[in-house]
Parts: C-alpha cells; structure tokens; sequence
C-alpha cells in the first residue's frame, strides 16, 4: 500500500511538476513560506474529528447545551491547532548544510543547520526511512545530523528532504519539501584485499629502529594529542599535562601510489586498489604521494593529504 | 544550540512527562465521575490508577495480561452487580469510565496515549450529561487542560518543561478557541425533537412529592439546591405572600397525605381583587406539576388547571422550562363549596383520637364561629409549647396525638398535618397545601430564588362567606419561617455551610447560575430562531443557520490566517536610527531621494547645510562602519549612533 502511495507520488511529480509543486533544487538558505507548506489532517485528526462529530451528534440528542459547548470548544481548539501547525513550519530556514566524509556504501553525516526568529517545537526532518525530531529556541540556530546512505563514490546530490510536523496536537500534518542544490562528495570504496603498494624495502625496518620510546622532549599537552602519549607520572607533578615527544624518523621514504602502475585492472577496480593504499598509508603514517591522470598530488602526509588523496580518487571521471 | 532531538524509530514508549500527564487526565475524568459512581468503585479505580502510576515510574512497560484480564472482568462484574446491566446511561458511563482507567494499563506507546486521550474527551462530555451546571461545565474545560497538554507531551522534539508550563499553552489554544466555540454554540442547528431515544429521566427525583407523611420532607429541606427563579412583574410581593402552591392534599389514611389529580373538572370559582404578573424558570423535576404563586388565576399553554387550583403540565418536566402567569394576591377561592363537602372533612377512623376530641370540643365550645376555632387552633400552636426543629422525635401510630400532646416538636409537615385533622375533627372543611415559601430576593437580578430547602405545608380553610382561607399553623409557632425563611427558622440546626454570611455568599452567586442556566441551559430550538430579533430577523430557519454559520467559520478563519501569516518585520535598530535622521533633515527640506544611498543622500545634507557638514560627515563614517564593517552593529557604537542621532539638531539657518 505505502509502496503504491510512493509509486503514484512519484509519478505524479514526474507528470504534473506544476501541480504536485515538485521543487527544483535550489541554493541555501531555503526559507519556507506559505507558497510551499501542505497541511492535511493526520490519521489521527481524522479519528478525532469523527469523535468530536459524535460527541456533537450526542450532544444535540440529548439538548445538552453544556455537552456541547464542551464539543464546540474542543473543536474549535483542534482547527486552531491547524494554523499552530502552520506556523511552525512558516518562516523556517535552513540556513546551511555541511557533510562529513564517507565512503561509498556506509553513510554519510549530513549536518543541516536550520534557524528562525521565533522558538518553534518538534519539527522533524525525513531522510529516506530515518526521521530526525528536533527543536529550535529562536536565538541561535539547531544543528541536525543526518545519515545519508550512498552507494557509490563520486559527487552525488543531495536528496531532497521533507521537513513536516505534527505539532501541537498531532491532528495536522504540515510538511514542506527541502530540495537543496548542494552535492556531497563520496569517497570510493577501497578493495577488500590486494598487494601492497611498491613500498621501499627498508622502510618497515626503519620504522621499527624509530619506534622505540626514545623520549626526545616533553611538552604541554595540546587538544588533539593521542591519550596514550600523556606522560601520566610525571604530568601528576605539574601543572598541566605533558605529553612525550617522541623523536621523528629523520627522513621517512615516500609511498609513491601511481595510477599507471596498474595498468592491467579496469577502472573502478584501480581506484579501490589505489584507496586501498591510501589507507594503508594513512594507517601506517607514511608519507605518500599520488599520481593520477590529471592531477598528481605530491607526497605529504596527516588528514588533510588523505582527504586531498581521497577527493581526488572519488572526482575521477 | 539546542540539543533537543531525538531519534524516533519504530513505535517508541511515551516518555514520563506524557504518561503523567495522561493519569491526571484519567483522574480528572474519574474525579468529575465520581458523584454518581459508587464509592467503592471510585476508590477501587483510584486505587488502580495510583498504582499503574507508581508501576510505571519503576518499569515501564504494558502490565502482564494475566492482571488485565481479570480486572476487566470484575470491572463487568462490579457494574452488573450495581445496576443489573451494562446497557443505559449510568451504568454505561460506569463502564466506559472503568475502561478508561483499565486502558491506562496498557499504554505505552504514542497510539496508545492518543486512543486514550480521544476517549477521556469523550468521557469528558459524558460528564455533562449528568450535571450541566455552571461549575460542572467549567471543571469539565479544565479536565480539557491536561488532555490537550498530553497530546502535546507526545509530539518528539520539543523543549522541556515543568509540569505548569506544560498545562498553559493548552489554556491560551482554548482561549483562543472561545470565541469561534461561542459562534458554533450559537449558530449549529439544535434538533427540535432527539434522534434517538429520549433522555432517560434521572432515578432519583428531587423536590417535591405528590403524598406528605410528617418528617418526610426532611431531605428536601436540607437540599438547598434552587428550584425556581421568579421574576415578576413590578415589585415582588410581600414576603408573607410568597406561596407557592403545588399539591394540595385532601385524602388523609392517618399515615400520609395525598395528592389527587382532578383535571378534568373545571377550577374552582375565584374572585379576584388584586393580581401580579410574574415568570418562572422551573429545573427539571420530571413530574408534572407546574409551582404557581398562590393562587393562580389561569394556567400557561401546554398545562391545566385541576379543580383545586393545582397546575399540572401535560407531559413531564424532564428539563428546565420557563412559564409566565398571574395570580391572585387577594381573592375570594370557591365562595360555595360544592357538593363534596364530606371529601375535605375525611378522617380515617380508629386514629388519633385524642385531637378528635379536641376538635369537637372546640366546637361546642365556639358554636357556629369558625373563625374562633381556627383563632382556638393557632394560638394552641403559638403558646402550647411547641418548638420548631428540623429533626423531631420519631412518632407513633396515632401520629397526630403524639405531637400535638407528647413531642409538641417538628416542622411546617407535622403543624399543617395536625391543624388539617383539628379542623376536620371540629367539622371545617379543611386541607393541605404543599410547595415553596419564601425565596432569596437576588437584588442584582431582581428575581426570586426559591430552593428546595424552601420547600413548605401549611393549610387552606374554607369559612362561609370568604372561601378557602390560607392559614399557617408553622407561622404561628415561628414567625420567621414565613417573614425570613426556612434557614432562619432551623437556627443552627443546619450546619456550618448553611451559616447566614456563606449563605448570603451563595444567595449571591445564584445570579451567576441563573445567567449560565438562561444563556446556555435553556438555549433551546425555540431560543436559537429567535437568535436574530434584534437585528431585524424573526425567524431564524435551519439553512440560515448553516449560512450563517459557514460565514462566520470563514471570518474567524480569515482572521486565524491573518495571525498566522503575520510576519514581524525584522528588527534592525540601524535602520530605525537612519529613518530618524532622515525625517529630521527632511523637515529642513533634505529628503532622500528614490535609490539614493545613504551616503550620497548624508553627503548632500552636508552641502545643503554647510553649518553642520562635519557633524553629518561623522555621521555618515558611523553608519557605513556599523553597516558595512560588521555582520551584527555591535552595541556600544550603535548605541553611540543613535544618541548621536537623537541629539543632531538642524540648526536654523538665518538667512
């Protein structure tokens, strides 16, 4: 039945853009306004308003006036509630989305920023199966995290979002549609297993000599310093932390990842392979450079190369 | 930021704050049930509620079908014990009320608590058909208070609050509701006859009765519920002329008095010589008789009057109704006597012997002077000792006998029985006459309150040459009970909540009651057609009704729209500050110009006015630096801006 309902919808909006008011993407912030909020009775709107039809049925049978003031007033406060639904959506923006980073097949963080200058309550956010409730204050703007599934790696655009509410009584269903013209970049999948790139051959053995816990220096403790570099015993007579610094390979060999270097895979299958080392090299701190048709990116290491690195891989046409 | 979100999957359990407030609804409803459910069930219900309340702070979760089962079938149980069956209104709403807790037990989830809710609605309005006064229709809105607050509660993601707060927005959504609530009261078409089944008749019945045993009136005289309100014409009489008269009793079995109907006679001759006009608002008493001020002259529309002058409607009054009549206030009833003199004179034989032998020994004591012997009997009354209470001591077989010459102590039932028997013993026809006496003059409403505890006997006499004479052997005893009122002439016998300033209080209030009992009550059919006389329409039909309705839904949801789409312009202090500046050079005939920026429009100020151009230059550096250099003006320097507006003067240039 729900699948139907969604085969209908889709082809209504495919067929009729003007009427089912499909919204092309457009760029942020989207603000919503009366041209684009639907309201219709929920299920339970519908229940609740053939019980107030009985109650008034009753009460008009039994000429008991108190009865049904008591079912006009209750009425009246439920067609109320249709505008408080209204405006609950009315005025809203979503004022800027950011993404995370995913590889293909596990999803990605989206997270969307909505404000507005008046507090607003129980507003959700569709995304595909998942529903996000949440709140706004008026003052400062709601942070909302979403996860977008992807499946394959490459820009992909932003699906587009339904933003609706049942607020307060749960008998109206306002929603309005969000369909922002931004894309997200996702990362390819690396391979599962594979060789390992062409690396120097003494490097793992250089690495081991430098491995030892050669203490070089102590220094303060800076957010983002990994917790078991805390030199716990003596950091207990300072002030502050210290944490150990420990002496850097002097001159660490390069990981050369080069796209011609596989020239006997296909396509997508270089691409894993090349993520795969990428990975790898990440992993194991190295310093790598990569080669691609059209850009190469010269060695470096830390998060900043890996994204470069794995932007790279995912815009390849 | 504000971190209030939630993850909705699948069908989550509600959270306390809307379980809470679900139970208080369920009370409230059970609560508002209570006065006519039995006690042990209330209690067995509260009990319950408590307890589903307690459990579920600890765990949550449904309770165990094991437990349900059973209660419900006690539940079925308990009601047909009680009433014999599980159908009609009572034990019905016994039932739906009894379900309502039970379902608490099994909710947990959003569909659940919203089921729930519908229902307590339902429940709710139930309520009303029981009792629609004033109080009970406001206690019922505020039941409405919770209910609305938990469907809010079950929205997710919405910024905590304390339980008070949860309740008000509930309160201004009503508010806010009233007045299209108000209209659709007044306009959706009432049914003149009921679609189904008439509204069954309430099983216990109040006021008065159509027999009289002494002390059986004890009930009604400490129900201080109103029975009428009477408005009259003109001044209101005098208090010692505020009669009443319902039944009057001929038939007497030396247990009770009784009322025998006797419509199909013509009423009795009576000569009028001074009337009153007046209307009265009767609650529903589901007999027949109609309560008119002594004596009535004819009866209203829809009614007959008996030979005694008794006005009886001819269907039940099973719901409030107002009549308009006049009375006799001085009148001559029945100069001759017809035939049927022994029918007043009926005594059942073998009983109170004792005033019997009173009675005729007055007789031969007085001859033929009637008048003496009614004098002989009230003054027995007066200085025999007698003492008024609401609570006597209990009285034999020969009733009569034992009060008047052992106990001597009771109220208007015992006086006027006992005077009707010495009368008939000493050969006048005699009778008693039942109904109100008295009444609370509301000056405020200029209206008449008449309660059930105003309830009052007394006795007609019939003398030759002056027809049926009204004499009150309870008046005799105590003056005040006529001059002041039943609770004056029960002193302290009548509890603290009957005290004279708490009285007063609630004598007061009645204007309130009687205002909700014309403008909502009794705004019938008949009301509703004639809602437009005063605009020029007499008569209302059922289509104008619903025309008129549908237009006025459309204003009112005109205006709903309007403060919905209300949008308040963004505040900028900046800008306001500019707009000032610029009326204030405008005045001196520097206006700015269609798309002419502010700078531009300040820079021409200064050429226009040279005495000032460095002021006005400053000026323009500010706002270009507030607007331009920030995302925000900050504070401080906005705040210089506008004080250095505000204090700009356009010197007059003398020219």
């Amino acid at each position: 039945m729900r699948s139907l309902l969604q085969q209908i919808q889709q082809v209504a909006e495919r067929r009729l853009p003007a009427l089912t008011r499909y919204r092309r993407p457009e760029s942020l912030p989207i603000e919503l306004h009366r041209r684009r909020i639907y309201i219709v009775p929920s299920g339970f709107g519908i229940g609740f308003s053939i019980l107030l039809l009985v109650m008034l049925v009753g009460a008009l049978n039994y000429a008991n006036n108190s009865a049904l003031l008591l079912t006009c007033l209750l009425g009246a406060a439920s067609a109320a509630s249709m505008l408080v639904a209204f405006r609950t959506l009315d005025r809203l923006r979503l004022s800027q989305i950011r993404a995370g980073n995913a590889v293909a097949g596990e999803p990605l963080d989206l997270i969307l920023a909505f404000d507005s200058e008046r507090a607003r309550n129980a507003i959700r956010v569709d995304l595909g199966p998942r529903t996000v409730a949440f709140a706004l204050d008026g003052r400062s703007s709601t942070e909302l995290k979403l996860a977008l599934p992807t499946n394959r790696r490459g820009w992909q655009p932003l699906p587009r979002l339904r933003v609706w509410t049942s607020w307060p009584l749960g008998l109206f269903r306002a929603w309005s549609w969000l369909h922002p013209e931004q894309q997200v970049l996702v990362w390819p999948r690396a391979e599962a297993t594979g060789p390992s790139p062409l690396a120097p051959a003494d490097d793992t053995r250089r690495r081991r000599l430098h491995r030892g816990d050669e203490l070089a220096a102590l220094r303060e403790y800076r957010p983002g310093d990994p917790q078991r570099h805390i030199a716990w015993k003596i950091s207990a007579r300072h002030e502050h932390l210290l944490v150990k610094n420990f002496e850097q390979p002097r001159s660490q060999p390069q990981w050369q990842l080069d796209w011609r270097q596989l020239g006997e895979l296909d396509h997508e299958a270089r691409i894993a392979r090349l993520a795969r080392w990428v990975n790898e090299a990440q992993s194991r701190r190295a310093n790598y450079s990569l080669w691609l048709p059209g850009n190469e990116i010269p060695g470096d290491s830390g998060p900043l190369h890996y994204a470069r690195c794995m932007s790279a891989l995912a815009q390849m046409p | 930021m504000t971190s209030a979100q939630r993850q909705s999957v699948g069908k989550p359990p509600i959270d306390t704050r809307a379980f809470d407030l679900l139970g208080l609804t369920m009370l409230l409803v059970l609560g508002l049930h209570a006065p006519h459910l039995p006690w042990w069930l209330s209690l067995a219900l509260g009990v319950t509620l408590g307890w589903r309340w307690w459990q579920r702070r600890q765990t949550s979760g449904r309770v165990p079908r094991w437990l349900k089962l059973p209660l419900l079938v006690l539940l079925t149980l308990a009601v047909t014990v009680q009433y014999g069956s599980i159908f009609g209104r009572e034990p019905g709403t016994v039932l739906a009320v009894g379900l309502l807790v039970l379902k608490l037990l099994e909710t947990e989830t959003i569909r659940d608590a919203r089921v729930g809710i519908s229902f307590a609605c339902f429940a709710l309005m139930v309520a009303l058909l029981f009792d629609q006064s004033l109080i009970a229709t406001m206690l019922v809105a505020v039941g409405l208070l919770p209910a609305l607050a938990t469907l809010r509660a079950l929205e997710p993601g919405q910024v905590a609050t304390d339980l008070p707060h949860a309740l008000l927005p509930g309160l201004l959504l009503t508010t806010a509701a009233l007045p299209l609530a108000l209209l659709a009261f007044a306009l959706v078409p009432r049914l003149s006859s009921p679609l189904w089944g008439a509204p069954s008749p309430d099983e216990a019945r109040t006021g008065l009765s159509d027999s009289m045993s002494p002390g059986a009136f004890t009930q009604l005289l400490i129900d201080d519920s109103p029975a009428m309100r009477v408005s009259f014409e003109g001044a209101p009489p005098a208090p010692d002329q505020r009669y009443f008269r319902a039944y009057v009793m001929p038939a007497y079995d030396g247990f009770s008095w009784t009322y025998r109907g006797s419509t199909n006679v013509a009423p009795a001759r009576l000569d009028v010589s001074h009337s009153i006009d007046y209307q009265i608002n009767l609650v529903a008493t589901h007999r027949h008789v109609l309560p008119t001020l002594d004596v009535p002259i004819e009866s209203p529309v829809g009614a007959t009057m008996g030979r005694d002058r008794v006005v009886t409607a001819d269907k039940p009054i099973d719901e409030a109704i107002s009549y308009t009549l006049h009375s006799a206030l001085q009148y001559r009833l029945e100069p001759e006597l017809a035939v049927d003199r022994g029918r007043w004179l009926q005594l059942p034989a073998g009983f109170n012997p004792q005033a019997v032998a009173l009675g005729q020994t007055w007789r031969r004591q007085y001859g033929h002077d009637d008048a003496a012997i009614v004098r002989a009997a009230l003054a027995l009354f007066h200085d025999g000792g007698f003492r008024y209470t609401l609570a006597p001591a209990p009285l034999g077989r020969n009733a009569m006998d034992d009060f008047l010459f052992h106990t001597k102590e009771g109220f208007c039932e015992h006086y006027s029985s006992a005077f009707t028997v010495l009368m008939r013993a000493a050969g006048i026809p005699a009778r008693v006459v039942t109904g109100y006496q008295g009444g609370y003059w509301n000056k405020l409403g200029s209206y008449l309150l008449v309660r059930n505890s105003d309830a009052h006997a007394w006795s007609e006499v019939w003398l030759p040459g002056r027809g049926w004479v009204r004499a009150d052997p309870t008046a005799a005893v105590r003056p005040e009970r006529v001059s002041l009122g039943a609770g004056a002439a029960a002193g302290g016998q009548l509890g603290w909540y009957r005290s004279d300033w708490l009285q007063g209080l609630r004598n007061q209030w009645d204007i309130v009651n009687r205002w909700w009992d014309q403008g909502v009550t009794r705004f019938d059919a008949l009301r509703q057609r004639s809602l437009l006389t005063p605009f020029g329409i007499r008569d209302v039909d059922t289509t104008t009704l619903g025309v008129l309705l549908a237009v006025s839904s459309v204003l009112f949801i005109a205006i709903g729209l309007a403060w919905a789409l209300r949008q308040r312009p963004a505040r900028d202090p900046l800008r306001r500050a500019l707009r000032e500046l610029e009326r204030k050079l405008s005045r001196h005939g520097v206006t700015r110009q269609r798309g002419e920026g502010p700078q531009h429009y300040l820079r021409r100020a200064g050429r226009a006015l040279p005495a000032q151009r460095a002021e006005l230059a400053a000026l323009t550096r500010n706002y270009l630096e507030l607007r331009y250099a920030h995302d925000q003006p900050p504070t401080e320097p906005l705040r210089a801006f506008q004080k250095a507006v505000r204090e700009f003067h356009v010197a007059v240039v003398v020219k």
